[in-house]
């Protein structure tokens, strides 16, 4: 079988094929590219400059995507299963890193633990707040609106513009914003 | 496209007292190696025909709110089918992934339960068979989650959290038509009515199932039913529905014995790929 198609699948699991790989990145550059020597903290400041596709905002790192850094190794998680930005979140980290010189620092995937919003750090919920999504709250607890502040709040929706964020509206300024749901 | 397996005259006997779909199972020898591979095409399966056919409401649901949470739970869906179907495609070890599995299967080499190829009817019978199966993919996938293959394991540890916003979704759906006016009420019973003859499917243990649970990969389906019972009769006794009778089980999906309407539906979803085999995104 001489399948070299780039399928989501085959990206997803970074099975040596395009930008998973820096052997055939190397080979697609006849130029050196930069060596970069940060080791793992210089690998977690690349991290914290990619944006999530969806909610720009915030970083993959804010956003408790990234799991693990090693010196040679980054470890993600998706959101959720079927998430269409998971895809893209892998190759942007492939091509901030390859950017920066991590060539040989690959990106794996992991399943398991789940993925939870409790994994959203500080800043990452600030960060959603000044954007005007509403960071998740535990079940029956109070939602804010980003826009107001208010707790008069309404849900509209339990499924908004993306699997992760329900719509809700404000009875205070009647605005309309998204929660990002307890997951 | 493969033939049909020639009925053997035990087949047809065993056909004539048993319940529809039980018949004796040709592949049950060659399966021994393949068990892991049948139970994620089984898990992928039902995740992918149930994907598909809520993928079909998108951009006719009754309003934009209902629109998007049709297509959210499609994408979940389509997502454990991704994860469930290249484990299968993988476990097999003959180069097939998760999209050659989706794609250049026939209609007979499909194993999803009857109960997610019914057609989505008006939007009460949607959400009827949304409830049932969501309400038994979550009891399925709460076992699962203890499976002794990792990645059946780890996508049940990951989606029951999505699945359990599915199963209140669709519930509170079936409580609002069914407790609502003359006619949601009516419809809903329809739905309900419809969906009720595919519910015994989804306990059934067989060859494959058992092969899988001894191994540990899988979980005892008919232990769910006690579970499965009360959360739909409290849920359909809170919309004012009757729970249905009893009926003659129709089974036969595990085993490639599908209605009329899964045809139908790979038709659309597979037209595609099949006509331009090397199109990719």
């Amino acid at each position: 079988m001489n399948d070299v198609t780039l399928s989501p699948s085959r990206l997803r699991e970074g099975l040596g094929v395009g930008l998973s790989s820096p052997s055939k990145l190397e080979q697609a550059h006849p130029r050196p590219l930069p060596q970069a020597g940060g080791g793992e903290n210089g690998v977690w400041e690349v991290l914290r400059s990619v944006p999530d596709p969806e909610v720009p905002a915030v970083s993959v790192v804010d956003l408790g995507i990234v799991r693990s850094v090693t010196a040679d190794l980054v470890t993600i998680t998706p959101t959720y299963t079927g998430c269409p930005a998971t895809e893209v979140i892998e190759r942007d980290i492939r091509a901030a890193l390859d950017a920066a010189g991590y060539r040989k620092v690959r990106v794996e995937t992991a399943l398991s633990p789940a993925w939870t919003t409790d994994w959203i750090t500080p800043e990452g919920r600030a960060k959603l707040h000044a954007y005007g999504i509403a960071p998740p709250v535990p079940r029956g607890a109070a939602v804010v609106c980003p826009q107001c502040g208010s707790s008069d709040t309404a849900e509209i929706s339990r499924f908004g513009s993306t699997a992760c964020k329900s719509l809700w509206r404000c009875r205070s300024c009647a605005e309309p914003f998204d929660l990002f749901k307890c997951h | 496209m493969p033939s049909l397996p020639p009925i053997r005259p035990e087949d047809e006997a065993a056909a004539r007292t048993a319940p529809h779909g039980t018949g004796a199972f040709d592949a049950v020898a060659e399966l021994e190696p393949g068990i892991l591979f049948n139970t994620l095409l089984r898990l992928g399966d039902d995740s992918l025909i149930l994907g598909q056919r809520l993928g079909e409401w998108t951009g006719h649901a009754p309003s934009v709110e209902v629109d998007l949470s049709l297509a959210n739970m499609a994408l979940d869906l389509i997502g454990q089918a991704t994860l469930f179907l290249d484990g299968a495609g993988k476990s097999e070890g003959q180069g097939r992934d998760g999209d050659k599995l989706a794609f250049h299967r026939d209609v007979l080499d499909f194993t999803n339960c009857l109960l997610v190829e019914q057609p989505n009817g008006d939007f009460a019978q949607t959400m009827a068979r949304q409830f049932l199966f969501s309400t038994w993919q979550k009891l399925l996938f709460e076992r699962l989650i203890a499976s002794s293959d990792s990645l059946i394991a780890a996508v049940a540890e990951k989606a029951v959290k999505e699945v359990t916003y599915h199963q209140e979704l669709s519930a509170e759906w079936v409580i609002r038509l069914g407790d609502g006016t003359e006619e949601s009420h009516r419809r809903m019973t329809d739905g309900i009515g419809w969906m009720w003859r595919f519910v015994p499917e989804l306990f059934e243990m067989d060859e494959v199932a058992d092969a899988a649970l001894t191994r540990g990969l899988f979980t005892d389906l008919t232990a769910l039913r006690p579970e499965f019972d009360r959360i739909v009769g409290a849920v359909l006794s809170e919309a004012m529905l009757e729970v249905p009778g009893d009926q003659r089980p129709i089974l036969g999906g595990r085993r490639g014995h599908h209605s009329e309407h899964l045809g139908h539906l790979l038709c659309t979803m597979q037209y595609l790929p099949r006509t331009y085999p090397d199109a990719v995104w």
